[in-house]
């Protein structure tokens, strides 16, 4: 989007400056992210407006251009990064200033599989929402899943698979909070590139999500209907 | 290969539809079929970037194959579909090679699993994958461009296993190269054709079989 080299954000305003930063995050440019975001908070930008108005606006278009077939996924990931540099500023003011949180979530890529990509951009953007995020990282047995979810009680598991020979592990999981008798504590979310929605089913999920930004979608969605029923339930 | 006896006619010509990566290795052990006996057709190796493209492109081979009656097999992995070419191979009673991707095909079921255990962060390439590492990895990634991704793709992997299907001393040192580039370490195993040249046996049954033209000892 931008191709100019010699802009100074700092002399441009609020409204341009914003605009730079969604056009900077669509480039991938991290230095000029954590330039951009620490001007708006110099300039007394809450956290929080920064974050939803000048990183997760900006990434939305990244999402949307990508769902498009406009963008590709290194130029997504090259966002993600120069995102991700921004949240690094604002994540502890964010805590700080309680901005408001939408909700918790404990996600991890399963037993066996180290692979990552679609579990980070899920993860980022739903810090960026507003989220609790506890990250589990790669290749988490059953155990680990069941000490997080114990540790944080979240509303929402989230599970990642990129092969099919790992991607049964999800039922493992499943089964075992059955077992347990706390599957219905929790919204439990799949994705991973060979899944879909049949699988999600077949495994005892409530929903597969195709990108990060379903992921947002689906969370914020299943998260209002749970408490919604919780009220109506007294 | 001989193919399959019948009742005096001509066997019906054996229709493989694989992805594009496999199509060297094919055409060598299909070289040592019985001439008309086998035909190859392929479809686009990089469409495992687009994995939703490979069902519909092998129902449109599948239909053309039947049309001029072909017996048909296919030699793919799953390769992203999540289970849903084996779903539609089933329905259609139409058999695929074993496994979930290349890498299984060409070192066997325990083989595989046994250098998944040795290093869970393995990253491997067949001589397909080094022969197009720069246009597939390095530019098709968007390695190139964005050098910073590098991190974001491998910083899980640990090492680089090339599975030679030849013994050719360039395409060594290319996936040592490669290893080099992307940070890992690098191991290699010599698996000749593996379960491809298996699989294919394995259609024409009561066959003599044919020798594997790229055997070479193990390392």
């Amino acid at each position: 989007m931008s191709d100019e080299d010699d802009i100074i954000l700092a002399e441009l305003d609020d409204d341009e400056l914003v605009q730079q930063m969604h056009d900077d995050l669509y480039d991938g440019l991290q230095d000029e992210i954590v330039e951009g975001v620490s001007i708006l908070l110099d300039r007394g930008w809450t956290p929080y407006d920064v974050l939803t108005k000048a990183l997760v606006e900006g990434m939305t278009i990244v999402g949307n251009d990508f769902r498009d077939g406009i963008l590709f996924v290194p130029e997504v990931l090259m966002a993600a990064n120069a995102m991700k540099a921004g949240m690094g500023i604002l994540r502890p003011l964010l805590a700080e200033t309680g901005a408001p949180r939408v909700g918790s979530m404990v996600i991890g890529t399963v037993k066996g599989d180290i692979h990552d990509i679609g579990k980070n951009l899920v993860s980022m953007m739903l810090e960026g929402a507003g989220f609790d995020v506890i990250d589990l990282g790669i290749n988490n047995p059953v155990e680990t899943y069941l000490a997080a979810l114990e540790e944080h009680k979240p509303d929402i598991l989230g599970m990642s698979a990129l092969l099919t020979t790992t991607m049964p592990y999800m039922k493992v999981v499943v089964d075992a909070l059955i077992e347990k008798g706390i599957r219905d504590d929790y919204i439990i979310l799949v994705g991973g590139a060979p899944l879909n929605e049949a699988f999600a089913e077949s495994v005892g999920a409530d929903a597969y999500c195709r990108d990060a930004a379903v992921a947002v979608e689906t969370a914020k969605e299943m998260i209002k209907a749970k408490r919604d029923r919780d009220a109506a339930a007294g | 290969m001989t193919p399959r006896p019948d009742s005096g006619a001509a066997p019906p010509v054996l229709q493989l539809i694989a992805c594009g990566a496999l199509a060297r290795e094919l055409l060598m052990l299909i070289d040592q079929c019985p001439p008309g006996a086998v035909e190859l057709t392929c479809l686009p190796a990089s469409w495992h970037n687009h994995p939703e493209r490979i069902l519909p492109g092998i129902r449109a081979k599948v239909a053309t194959a039947r049309r001029a009656g072909k017996r048909v097999a296919v030699v793919y992995g799953d390769c992203g579909t999540g289970g849903q070419l084996d779903a539609y191979l089933d329905a259609e009673q139409i058999d695929r090679i074993p496994g979930p991707h290349c890498y299984e095909m060409y070192l066997g079921q325990a083989g595989f699993a046994a250098e998944m255990d040795q290093e869970l962060g393995t990253f491997f390439l067949t001589d397909y994958m080094v022969r197009h590492f720069e246009r597939i990895i390095m530019k098709g990634m968007g390695l190139r461009r964005h050098p910073a991704l590098r991190e974001m793709y491998f910083g899980q992997y640990k090492r680089l296993l090339y599975l030679a299907q030849t013994s050719d001393p360039g395409l060594l040192a290319k996936a040592r190269d490669a290893a080099d580039e992307l940070g890992l370490s690098f191991d290699w195993r010599v698996t000749g054709f593996g379960d491809l040249k298996i699989f294919i046996d394995q259609q024409f049954t009561g066959a003599a079989k044919p020798t594997d033209p790229t055997a070479q000892p193990e390392k």
